[in-house]
């Protein structure tokens, strides 16, 4: 399986490069969609410029990257769409081999249940075969490396890559089982965007899944791995803080990479929720929706670690998806990370019902976007309610994308429990009914 | 979210619309059709109404009166035209300084991509000269554009007349907040490009023009001025612009405003306003003035100097006089009056143009019908698409619709691979892109081994290439690994249908009228399209629904509408140079229906091309 994915990189990296070199790549890397306040390479330029002039680069209100990536790029500035090209790489492999792991994982839990014979007969044409399976990883790495979304971010040099990488690093270091390491790049994706943090709970219900350790307050082995696990978190993230403060000598960096994440001062149009409501609202509701609004992010961390215990790869999904909506600067390079998961739910395919719906309206979005936007900015014959009404409708595609996943999801493990045909009290065939 | 979630009202759902999926559709089609020519109807249209508050209640009284010196600097300035051989730099210049005016000139030079036979011109050079009168009652923070062409022979003389006797005229009152700025174009749009280029420091179309040497406030609003004669009958407001874009409705309801107070006899598309929209006749005339606008409207070019001024987010119109055999005659000073009477409400202005429509339609000067109204007619057109699709997609065995419920599909036939959608895409828009660029570049080629002019050598190149990509699907099918099965084909068209519906949709946004005009020949023969009609019946329908045939059919329809009715010949030369017009205009103003056909378009239906052959 190494030649394809060599060949896949290969592919990825020339499409890249050829962009890069086009004329288009400036163009690219000035869409609201694809660059965000946060993470847009202009402001790294800057943020450089006044480190290199010895300000601080948080003065003024312009840079807002981490000191950690400041400094990535203080040395690597004259490579960086090598590194940028890297980034996404590595993402992608990170990918191929968690989602190998994963369905090796998968495989063999399913054999086991099978030869205990807990399936209920009619379930057998639901279970994964081999086969199947065999092309997933580089169906997951493909969706990454070839996704429009991807490419594009990529080549307007949105930091935005970068932050996935570690993210699928988190991931593949979490599916290997090595707590430290997940700990640590956990703490990584933290201090670059907090979001990560919800990402907390699926790897730890999934290292406690992996000792067999059950998830059950009273017990002390619980609490002791619970306390372990969140000790490497914490203890790494302040480590990192720490020395992020040696390296710039000055906290500055808080209010400007965390504040500006938090209370949302920056209100360019993307294609997030935040950006309209804030721009209306009176100014001093703004701490009270600032909260109501990032709430989202981690609200549903709770409910979903209690229905999908069981699950924590599929959490980790729902959980970057949830993030990639709800976060205040989201750009398309956050919906890419999520969708190169999809391919690895395909045995739920026939589960899903929204699917055709969903794939229209994000094709319609992504195609209205641009257009919407030069009608409001250029043309001045539009307005923002225009551009703010696809945002809303693109939201909608995602959350309607998610919770249908979600749904097949929960819908294929009642009926690997309950059987496939499942009959009503009367003896006719019943259906599932979400509500 | 119960439609959404609830299986059995879904199933009804989709069991409705895959049953009744062809009469939905006619009726889609129908209905979008009556709507169409619904909205010419008066009762369904709105009257329009001034919505700009600085402009509505304000009365200006008009002053000007130096019409008969505008007369006489017209011939004065026809002489020394005819004496330079083109545009007298230095007398205007001479004249706009004696005026009172800061005067600038630019100079700009352009060569074609090939020469342009309409006009007779390759290399283009000229110079335009513009005056500025500076405000005297508020910073130098804004500004207010008047233009006048001044056109090769005695054409436009009196244009720029009058607006040199305005100029003298209006350096005289103290109520100006705002700079005026009195240009001089010459070359028509190509000098109107290099002023606005160089005012705005921007090169995008790759023209050779000198800076500005001076300069104004941010351009608010702008009015082109086109009047060849001493006294005229009516006065025509043109208000569509590049790309179809066009201003405010504020503009026009100034415009008529204006014309009301002065009794000025006022047109649009030379049409009057009639008074009977209940009689047949009526309706016709609103609908023939409708359907011009929107002929107009999608060919995407400039159909005046103030065409361009739109790219930078100015509100512009031209106006132009015309006189014909009418008893009826206004006189300059006349004129003069309006154009005071809308500058000085201009001026008023405290913020751009906004509060009225960008998006309409005018069956007359004082009804419009807003994007609200019209936008239901192409919906109705894109939901027989996506109607199609969805079909397509239940017929495709998609469990996710057909048993909603997972549980009773049947096992899962083999999908087509990804080879067999991604063949014919990737060949039909190679195909697009050969339009797009080869006509232009292989001129010189043509122009050798053909007895043609470059002009013919683009254009036939373009058509050339236009029937060779008929023969594709022959050779698609060659790359393709064995025969075309029937889920091939599905899936082609579902594909097809759904870039089709999107690529419409974004169209009909920028540009209604285009989107609608695409969208009333393409959908019927994509919508109904399968292989196992009769070959050759569909392919001859198919051809003839094809884009290059609809822009034969706008011209026919835009002759027949112009009361100058054309012959087959004719018709065929004037498509020809309506061909070499649009790429033209693409070169030169960065128009974009163009490329939209040529890389969008035809690639797309060259895919549903591809499914008649599928076999």
């Amino acid at each position: 399986m190494a030649a394809p994915l060599t060949l896949l990189l290969i592919v990825a990296v020339t499409i890249r490069a050829v962009l890069f070199r086009s004329s288009l790549a400036e163009i690219i890397s000035e869409r609201v969609e694809v660059v965000s306040p946060l993470n847009a390479w202009k402001r790294v330029v800057e943020g450089l410029a006044l480190l290199d002039l010895g300000v601080s680069p948080y003065s003024g209100d312009v840079f807002h990257e981490t000191p950690f990536m400041i400094y990535l790029f203080h040395f690597t500035v004259d490579y960086a769409e090598i590194v940028f090209m890297i980034a996404d790489g590595i993402t992608a492999v990170a990918l191929y081999l968690s989602v190998q792991i994963y369905n090796k994982d998968v495989f063999r839990k399913q054999k086991y249940a099978l030869e205990s014979d807990r399936y209920p007969a009619d379930c057998l044409e639901l279970l994964r075969s081999p086969k199947e399976m065999f092309y997933i990883p580089l169906k997951v790495a493909m969706f990454y490396l070839l996704n429009p979304f991807t490419i594009l971010s990529c080549v307007a040099k949105s930091t935005c890559g970068l932050n996935n990488a570690i993210i699928a690093l988190f991931i593949f270091c979490t599916l290997k089982g090595s707590a430290l390491l997940s700990g640590i790049l956990l703490a990584l994706a933290t201090y670059q965007s907090i979001y990560p943090l919800t990402l907390f709970a699926p790897a730890l219900l999934f290292f406690l899944q992996r000792l067999y350790i059950p998830v059950n307050p009273r017990r002390s082995s619980f609490w002791f791995f619970t306390l372990q696990y969140a000790f490497i978190y914490v203890g790494s993230l302040v480590v990192i803080t720490g020395l992020s403060f040696f390296l710039l000598g000055s906290w500055d960096f808080m209010p400007s990479v965390y504040g500006f994440i938090l209370s949302v001062p920056d209100l360019t149009p993307n294609i997030g929720l935040f950006w309209y409501f804030f721009a209306e609202m009176f100014e001093h509701f703004r701490l009270f929706f600032s909260c109501v609004f990032q709430i989202n992010v981690f609200f549903y961390t709770i409910p979903l670690s209690i229905k999908l215990k069981e699950h924590p790869v599929f959490l980790i999904f729902m959980q970057i998806a949830i993030i990639s909506i709800f976060k205040s600067y989201p750009t398309v390079g956050d919906v890419a990370l999520y969708m190169a998961f999809l391919p690895a739910w395909s045995h739920l395919y026939r589960f899903l019902r929204n699917i055709f719906l969903v794939s229209c309206v994000l094709l319609a979005c992504s195609a209205l976007f641009p257009v919407l936007w030069h009608l409001w900015i250029y043309a001045g014959s539009a307005n923002s309610n225009f551009y703010y009404a696809i945002t809303l409708l693109f939201n909608f595609g995602q959350i309607l994308l998610v919770s249908d996943y979600f749904y097949a999801y929960l819908r294929r493990e009642h009926h690997l429990t309950h059987g496939l045909y499942l009959q009503k009290k009367d003896g006719t065939e019943a259906t599932l009914v979400l509500k | 979210m119960g439609l959404l979630s609830d299986p059995n009202r879904r199933k009804a759902l989709t069991g409705l619309l895959t049953r009744l999926n062809t009469p939905i559709c006619v009726v889609c089609f129908l209905a979008a059709v009556v709507w169409f020519m619904g909205l010419a109807f008066e009762p369904f249209t709105l009257r329009s109404y001034m919505s700009e508050n600085a402009m509505g209640s304000t009365m200006v009284e008009e002053r000007f009166s130096s019409g008969e010196r505008a007369l006489a600097l017209a011939k004065e300035f026809g002489a020394h035209k005819r004496k330079a051989g083109g545009m007298p730099v230095d007398w205007l210049v001479k004249a706009m300084r004696s005026r009172g005016l800061e005067v600038f000139t630019q100079s700009f030079s352009r060569k074609l991509p090939f020469p342009d036979e309409n006009k007779e011109r390759y290399m283009v050079r000229g110079t335009n000269v513009y005056g500025i009168l500076r405000a005297p009652r508020a910073p130098r923070t804004e500004a207010l554009v008047i233009t006048a062409p001044c056109s090769p022979g005695d054409s436009n003389n009196q244009a720029v007349a009058l607006l040199l006797a305005l100029a003298q005229y209006f350096r005289n009152q103290v109520y100006w907040a705002k700079d005026i700025i009195f240009l001089v174009n010459e070359h028509d749009l190509i000098g109107t490009q290099a002023w606005l280029e160089g005012y705005h420091h921007t090169n995008i179309t790759g023209m050779e023009y000198s800076p500005l040497q001076g300069r104004a406030g941010s351009i608010q609003a702008a009015l082109s001025l086109e009047l060849s004669s001493d006294v005229i009958t009516s006065l025509d407001l043109v208000l569509e612009g590049l790309n179809g874009q066009l201003p405010n409705l504020d503009l026009a309801n100034l415009f008529y405003a204006f014309c009301q107070k002065l009794g000025v006899l006022c047109t649009i598309q030379g049409k009057l306003q009639r008074n009977d929209w209940d009689t047949a006749e009526g309706y016709t005339h609103a609908a023939q003035t409708m359907m011009l606008m929107v002929l107009k409207q999608a060919c995407g070019r400039s159909w005046g100097d103030h065409g361009l001024f739109l790219r930078y987010h100015i509100e512009a119109a031209s106006i132009r006089g015309i006189n014909s055999f009418r008893h009826y005659k206004t006189d300059i000073t006349t004129i003069g009056r309006l154009l005071e009477g809308m500058v000085r409400k201009l001026n008023n202005l405290l913020e751009r143009l906004h509060q009225s429509y960008f998006f309409y339609l005018l069956p007359s000067l004082s009804r419009f019908v807003s994007i609200g109204y019209y936008m239901p007619a192409f919906g109705l057109l894109a939901v027989i698409l996506l109607l199609r699709a969805l079909d397509l997609w239940v017929h495709l065995g998609a469990p996710a619709l057909t048993a909603v419920d997972g549980v009773t599909e049947a096992e899962q036939p083999s999908s087509p691979g990804v080879l067999t959608v991604l063949t014919p895409l990737v060949i039909s828009h190679l195909t697009g892109v050969a339009l797009y660029l080869l006509p232009v570049h292989l001129q010189e080629m043509a122009v050798e081994h053909f007895p043609v002019s470059e002009t013919e050598a683009v254009v036939l190149t373009a058509i050339a290439i236009y029937t060779a990509g008929l023969a594709l699907p022959h050779n698609t099918q060659r790359l393709l690994s064995g025969e075309g099965t029937e889920q091939g084909w599905k899936v082609l068209k579902l594909t097809a249908l759904l870039y089709l519906a999107v690529l419409l949709g974004c169209t009909a946004l920028i540009n209604f009228s285009l989107g609608f005009i695409l969208a009333i020949t393409l959908v019927p023969i994509t919508a109904s399209i399968t292989p196992h009609m009769p070959k050759a019946l569909s392919a001859v329908v198919m051809v003839l629904l094809s884009p290059a045939f609809t822009i034969l059919y706008c011209v026919f329809i835009y002759q027949e509408l112009i009361e100058a009715p054309v012959s087959i010949g004719e018709g065929w030369m004037l498509f020809l140079s309506v061909i070499s017009q649009g790429i033209l205009d693409h070169a030169l103003y960065g128009s974009l229906v163009y490329p939209l056909l040529a890389l969008f378009i035809y690639p797309c239906w060259l895919m549903f091309w591809n499914i008649l052959f599928w076999n």
